[in-house]
């Protein structure tokens, strides 16, 4: 009995993301044949399938720092977008030593990864500083950033896109030598495990949760509040940088004004796809990723239905009233009653 | 520190939040003192400038009031830059491809306005979802159907349209001397002028309608007001219509002002009608703000831009960056001013 309720519980969590991914991925089955064909062209894994896992990396890696920062302050960063421009705007221009087009590195590429990801992390400290410190709501306090982000990239690049030519730093987007598998879908995974491990093998997972489920009670108990949310902030500034560095790899450039672009709002979409609610509290880390590959899904579906890059918001923006309609309590407590009146009626009607 | 503290016990009405108006008021006043003096010989001193600010940010003064009431209720809607969007482009397509004339896509406008409020206000009121979620996701929404209607930019030919847009409206004894010696008088566009006949009405109804009085008692203390009896769902809701036909007028007077639908318009401008309201006074608490203060606001943001243009030299990122620097300054102020009560009471 216990172990049913248990797996009834965990089975119930990642109900909605898994039911999701089966639903987007049965329409591919229909619309698009070739979807699941996966071949190799010139010694490389390629196909539909292989295309969503490697595009939905930065994503996957997004949504694990906005599942935190949810979590902890029942809010969400809406600067990811605009922190990836920057750290790919630090990365290329100092690679780059500040000319636009280069084909040699001008800086080691562990220093400019390095000064990518501080800069990015001083952007999450920043948010974490408004948020946790000076106690503001997290979306005005990214608000900010997210505005001034890509203005910042912008004078860090001097207004060009940076191109760096180099084989090397294209690796992060492409292929690491001769594996078949793009190297973005290995970095996705790394990033996960890792977060997955710290959660778990400290108690940080534990102290998030509560802090998000009652901020003055984990306060009272001797937790750190404002250290933890703090600290969400931070891991997901640099889990952004990260995101940033693999999208601009890809392009081998800094583009300030398209890396990241409305990565946000699938970011949260991700993680309300997960399973989460979007108040903060319990969380559930690979109900997002799975969400973050079934958006990446749905991405890929619209655009072989041919629906522009540019309209694709609508449909995202459809779909996260309806799964925060679904999540909201009012509309929950509704279809109880609903229900409850239903029941009532048929037991009046067996009379 | 001290000073404000014996002004607080002297005389009660000077509290933070006064004091807040009054810092904005001031920097105003030195930010644009600063621009006279500096920039005098391009014309920074002509009355026109000032007016300049008016006519440029007819559209945003308007969706900024509106914003500014969403804030009172301790809300926020960041769809207003791409409702703005939406309705130049709607309009543009209907007056340009489609033959309607200009007053007809008046009435379009504030329908798209007046439906993205309610769509979002009883999201937000009755079914109790973020109001920055919905927001969003009516940032998102907007912008895309957007490029639903047209990827490509239309500009306005329509005659009576344009006519509207042109119309100078010289102000009598107000003007400037060129070189020559020859008097140019100041004018505005009227859309000045219905800009702040919508902000005087909003006004007047903040301050002394029942409505008016019930936005403030939800956002104060949204508890205490249901305990008094408010239907709190309805007064959010009806904040959120009210701004949302705001935003679609806003987008209007803004589209007098560009003349033109490209997706790209407005882009931000939720960031500067937030700030506004903001550096106007406007607690993101809610319960405290006024549309005399954001007007204020919108002005600061007027002045800054006009400043970096003027300069030149500065890339127009500078605006953002320095109206977000100023954003940010103002929410630690008032998070420095909502310790500072709470350690008091």
């Amino acid at each position: 009995m216990n172990k049913d309720s248990i797996k009834k519980i965990t089975s119930m969590r990642l109900f909605l993301p898994i039911v999701c991914l089966v639903a987007v991925l049965l329409v591919n089955l229909i619309t698009t044949p070739g979807f699941f064909k996966i071949s190799i062209n010139n010694g490389v894994l390629y196909g539909y399938i292989v295309d969503v896992v490697n595009r939905a990396s930065e994503l996957v890696i997004l949504a694990v720092g906005m599942t935190l920062v949810t979590a902890a302050s029942g809010g969400q960063d809406i600067s990811v977008g605009a922190v990836m421009a920057v750290a790919a705007a630090v990365c290329c221009q100092i690679l780059s030593g500040g000319e636009v087009s280069v084909t040699e590195l001008a800086a080691p590429m562990g220093l400019a990864i390095i000064a990518a990801i501080l800069a990015s992390a001083l952007c999450g400290a920043f948010n974490g500083f408004l948020v946790a410190k000076m106690n503001i709501q997290p979306m005005v306090a990214t608000l900010i950033l997210y505005t001034a982000g890509r203005g910042i990239g912008q004078l860090i690049t001097a207004g060009q896109i940076t191109y760096v030519r180099v084989d090397s730093y294209k690796v992060f987007g492409g292929y690491i030598g001769k594996i078949p598998v793009p190297t973005p879908i290995f970095l996705a995974i790394i990033v996960v495990i890792i977060v997955n491990l710290i959660l778990k093998k400290t108690a940080l997972g534990l102290y998030i949760e509560s802090v998000g489920i009652n901020g003055t009670a984990s306060r009272l108990v001797g937790l750190n509040s404002t250290l933890i949310k703090f600290l969400t902030y931070v891991i997901c500034g640099v889990l952004a940088g990260i995101a940033g560095i693999i999208a601009s790899s890809r392009i081998y450039s800094a583009d300030v004004n398209n890396i990241g672009l409305n990565l946000e709002m699938d970011a949260i979409l991700a993680v309300a796809l997960g399973g989460n609610v979007l108040g903060g509290g319990k969380f559930s880390l690979m109900g997002s990723v799975i969400g973050a590959y079934t958006i990446q899904a749905l991405t890929t579906t619209l655009y072989a239905m041919n629906v522009k890059a540019d309209q694709l918001p609508v449909y995202k923006a459809i779909v996260v009233v309806i799964i925060v309609t679904l999540q909201s309590p009012v509309f929950q407590s509704f279809i109880a009653k609903q229900r409850a009146k239903k029941a009532a009626a048929a037991v009046e009607g067996g009379k | 520190m001290a000073k404000l503290k014996t002004t607080t016990d002297s005389n009660r009405k000077i509290n933070g939040n006064t004091f807040l108006l009054i810092i904005t008021i001031a920097l105003f006043a030195i930010m644009y003192i600063a621009g006279m003096v500096i920039f005098a010989d391009k014309g920074f001193a002509k009355p026109q400038m000032f007016l300049n600010l008016f006519i440029s940010n007819a559209g945003l003064l308007v969706i900024a009031v509106g914003q500014t009431i969403v804030m009172i209720t301790g809300g926020i809607d960041i769809s207003v830059g791409s409702i703005t969007a939406l309705v130049c482009m709607v309009m543009a397509n209907q007056m340009e491809n489609h033959g309607m004339s200009a007053y007809a896509a008046i009435a379009v406008a504030l329908v798209i306005g007046l439906a993205f409020g309610i769509v979002q206000g009883f999201l937000i009121s009755y079914l109790e979802i973020q109001p920055f979620i919905v927001s969003l996701a009516g940032l998102f929404f907007g912008r895309g159907m957007t490029s639903m209607v047209s990827t490509e930019m239309i500009s306005i030919k329509n005659e009576t349209f344009l006519a509207w847009a042109n119309a100078k409206i010289y102000l009598p004894f107000i003007g400037s001397y060129s070189k020559s010696g020859k008097f140019h008088p100041a004018y505005i566009y009227p859309t000045v002028i219905i800009a702040l006949i919508i902000v005087a009405i909003i006004a007047v109804v903040m301050k002394y309608t029942k409505f008016g009085r019930e936005v403030y008692a939800v956002g104060g203390n949204a508890q205490s007001a249901l305990m008094m009896g408010l239907n709190v769902k309805r007064i959010k809701f009806k904040a959120y219509v009210l701004e949302g036909l705001l935003a679609g007028c806003g987008g209007f007077l803004f589209c007098l002002n560009s003349c033109a639908g490209f997706v790209e318009q407005a882009k931000g401008l939720e960031m500067d009608a937030i700030s506004a309201s903001v550096i106007g006074g406007t607690l993101l608490s809610g319960g405290v703000g006024t549309p005399f203060g954001t007007i204020f606001g919108v002005l600061i943001k007027g002045t800054i831009t006009s400043l970096i243009t003027t300069q030149g030299t500065l890339s127009s990122w500078w605006v953002r960056i320095v109206l977000s620097a100023l954003l940010c300054f103002f929410i630690v102020l008032q998070a420095i001013f909502a310790r500072m009560k709470k350690k008091n009471a």
